[in-house]
């Protein structure tokens, strides 16, 4: 009896134990903060999206394991809700409606023009701010003020890099060729723009493949014999970037190649070997010479968890960074994108990313007319031998 | 002018062993298989983890693309297709189950390859260069590699038994079946050839064009482009088919480069006002 009493308070007690463990926990954990990704995550550009949302999902992961992030008075987990837009302007909208419903305030994405142009009346409608990798001007200059650039448009790298290659490199003619789509055209028109400002000649500015292209020879033979010095690929998927560059080389094309949007090594040192070095795109903070230890310790996380590291992430693990340091910055933005809006004008902190004291700061003032864009190091990489070399960096105002 | 012709010449013998397994799956049984192009999506990936990732020989990675989707086409049939085409008599059942297994093709690949572009190194390198001419050594042993699946298939199908047994099939499926020909079984084998025939165009062409996870969506709609030009169920047509739409794309781009991309969009006119004449393709009539 006496046995069975003392089984019976001792079950008791850990029965309330555990209770009190169970009662108490969440009151101990942090508040969930959900921000959340529209993009395309399938299909043949599944890899812009994808970039996005693991670069996101590797720095909450981080964030929430070292104990959250502290805003205001409150500690915060993060948790990313991400949505497959498909590249598709209509699932884009279905994306953001459902990022309204879930109470969701900030958003990354989407990845292409027009999946950018068809969210904004939802995402203004709802208050949302959204991070969109896409270029058009009006949805960055007022009246719009929802959306903000979450990388360098290529009206603003293009003219830096080709008046580098020109006053270096001795470059006189280009030649430009796009995917038929709207980003890389409207991407080529303003690299042609730009190339011609410079007074340089432009021998091809009508040159275009179906963005599904698996063998580039056909689309490339004429542009060869034109004998270019710079062959711009604008706007080119990472997908398609090896096969172009290698399909050039093999016509003989001896001069430069480059483009306007970030690339992956590995991917260029798989699909065109040797004949990639010296391809020149724009990247992040990611060469060795400008690399922090938190970057490097970013690549690390994200291979651990992915597999694979991908270097367009060097662009996209900012924006991430960009919401919560500014929700750091006012607090009360938590809830009210206005406040958001006014403490862009003003918001500065350090760039984790980088060495030195680079900072965190909106820019693109000069562009739009407002600060909507993510200051991103404006970083023109070199490819060489499975890596990308530092070319010159870059600042947008 | 000869690069062009050239180019088109590659990019046709490429096509038209893309859409030989297409049509031989029509032929047989009467399903547009729009998982066509996620199987050759997967034979590239099998290709570019044995060549590429193991480093076997080619051939070895070439072999295991092709057995692979054998198993797989064989599986599809006997456990989907099969079941299907027993239980439903409209025929658009076959066309969404085709669909559904290319989505869950898709999602597989994505989830086993992820989201990068792949690529292998050169099975050959160097350059052929006359001045005139440039054609890599690597889409020459391609394009007669190519030239060879396409004539070897064509004697299979010609002189083997089950061979003939799948012609008989695809000419008269109930006179073959009166005359002893074992249906399940041919249409299986058949079943299986198509999607080898998809996996070992992805193995092979890995090496020239890499793969990534996302083509085999624009892989079928070429494919199926291919089988609306030369006639559906005809291996002729589908032969002719890739031949001239290489010869198209290529010449088109050439000539038609001062226009913008105009080139798929006169093709695809052309192809409306060709179908509304011969509705049938070129050589549209049940193949055999």
């Amino acid at each position: 009896m006496t046995l069975i009493s003392s089984l019976s308070r001792r079950a008791l007690l850990g029965a309330v134990a555990i209770m009190a463990v169970a009662v108490a926990s969440p009151a101990l954990a942090n508040e969930k903060l959900k921000i959340g990704f529209v993009g395309v995550t399938s299909g043949p550009a599944a890899a812009w999206g994808t970039s996005n949302v693991r670069s996101m999902q590797t720095r909450a992961a981080w964030l929430n394991e070292t104990g959250g992030v502290k805003i205001g008075d409150k500690t915060y987990d993060i948790e990313i809700v991400t949505f497959d837009d498909q590249k598709d302007p209509k699932r884009a909208i279905e994306g953001m409606e459902k990022m309204a419903q879930a109470g969701i305030r900030y958003v990354v994405g989407p990845n292409v023009d027009d999946g950018a142009a068809a969210v904004r009346p939802v995402a203004e409608k709802n208050g949302i701010i959204y991070f969109p990798y896409a270029f058009p001007k009006s949805l960055y200059t007022k009246p719009a003020s929802n959306a903000v650039l979450g990388m360098i448009a290529n009206y603003q790298s293009g003219p830096a890099i080709y008046k580098y290659l020109k006053e270096n490199k001795g470059v006189k003619k280009v030649a430009f060729v796009a995917a038929n789509e709207s980003d890389p055209l409207s991407q080529r028109d303003g690299g042609v723009a730009a190339a011609k400002a410079l007074g340089l000649e432009v021998v091809a500015d009508k040159d275009t493949y179906q963005n599904d292209t698996r063998d580039f020879t056909p689309v490339l033979t004429p542009i060869v014999q034109l004998k270019p010095d710079l062959l711009v690929l604008s706007g080119v998927a990472p997908a398609n970037a090896p096969l172009l560059i290698r399909a050039a080389r093999e016509l003989g094309y001896t001069g430069l190649i480059s483009t306007e949007t970030a690339q992956d090594a590995k991917v260029l040192e798989e699909g065109a070997g040797e004949l990639a070095n010296g391809f020149i795109s724009v990247g992040g903070a990611s060469t060795p010479e400008i690399a922090s230890d938190t970057m490097k310790e970013f690549v690390d996380r994200y291979t651990k968890m992915f597999g694979e590291y991908n270097d367009e992430s060097n662009t996209k693990v900012y924006a991430l960074e960009y919401i919560i340091e500014t929700l750091k910055a006012d607090p009360a933005a938590i809830n009210d994108v206005e406040a958001f809006k006014k403490t862009m004008d003003s918001f500065s902190a350090a760039n984790p990313y980088m060495k030195g004291d680079a900072k965190l700061s909106y820019v693109g003032t000069t562009s739009f007319g407002q600060k909507r864009q993510v200051a991103v190091p404006m970083v023109v990489n070199v490819y060489k031998d499975g890596k990308f070399e530092t070319l010159f960096v870059g600042t947008v105002d | 002018m000869e690069q062009v012709i050239v180019n088109g010449f590659y990019l046709g013998a490429q096509y038209a062993l893309i859409a030989l397994g297409l049509t031989l799956i029509f032929a047989l049984m009467n399903v547009l298989n729009f998982a066509h192009g996620q199987m050759y999506v997967l034979g590239g990936f099998i290709s570019y983890t044995i060549y590429g990732k193991l480093g076997l020989p080619f051939v070895v990675a070439l072999i295991s693309s092709g057995v692979t989707l054998a198993i797989v086409g064989a599986l599809f049939e006997r456990f989907l297709f099969r079941t299907v085409i027993k239980r439903s008599l409209r025929e658009e059942s076959t066309m969404l189950l085709a669909a559904a297994t290319a989505f869950f093709l898709d999602a597989v690949i994505l989830l086993l390859f992820g989201e990068k572009q792949r690529g292998v190194p050169k099975i050959v390198k160097g350059v052929y260069n006359d001045g005139n001419l440039i054609m890599p050594y690597d889409r020459m042993v391609v394009g007669i590699l190519a030239i060879a699946f396409i004539a070897g298939f064509i004697l299979y199908m010609k002189y083997s038994r089950p061979g003939r047994a799948m012609r008989a099939l695809a000419q008269d499926r109930v006179a073959a079946q009166l005359m002893g020909v074992e249906v399940d079984r041919y249409t299986m084998i058949g079943f299986a050839l198509g999607a080898m025939l998809a996996g070992i165009v992805g193995g092979l062409l890995v090496a020239i064009t890499g793969i990534n996870s996302g083509i085999g969506g624009p892989i079928s709609i070429k494919a199926f482009l291919m089988v609306m030009i030369g006639g559906a169920g005809v291996v002729g047509g589908a032969i002719a088919g890739g031949f001239i739409l290489g010869m198209l794309e290529s010449v088109g781009l050439t000539v038609l480069r001062e226009f913008g991309d105009v080139t798929y969009l006169v093709i695809f006119a052309a192809l409306m006002v060709f179908l509304s004449i011969r509705p049938n393709g070129l050589m549209g009539k049940p193949w055999g």
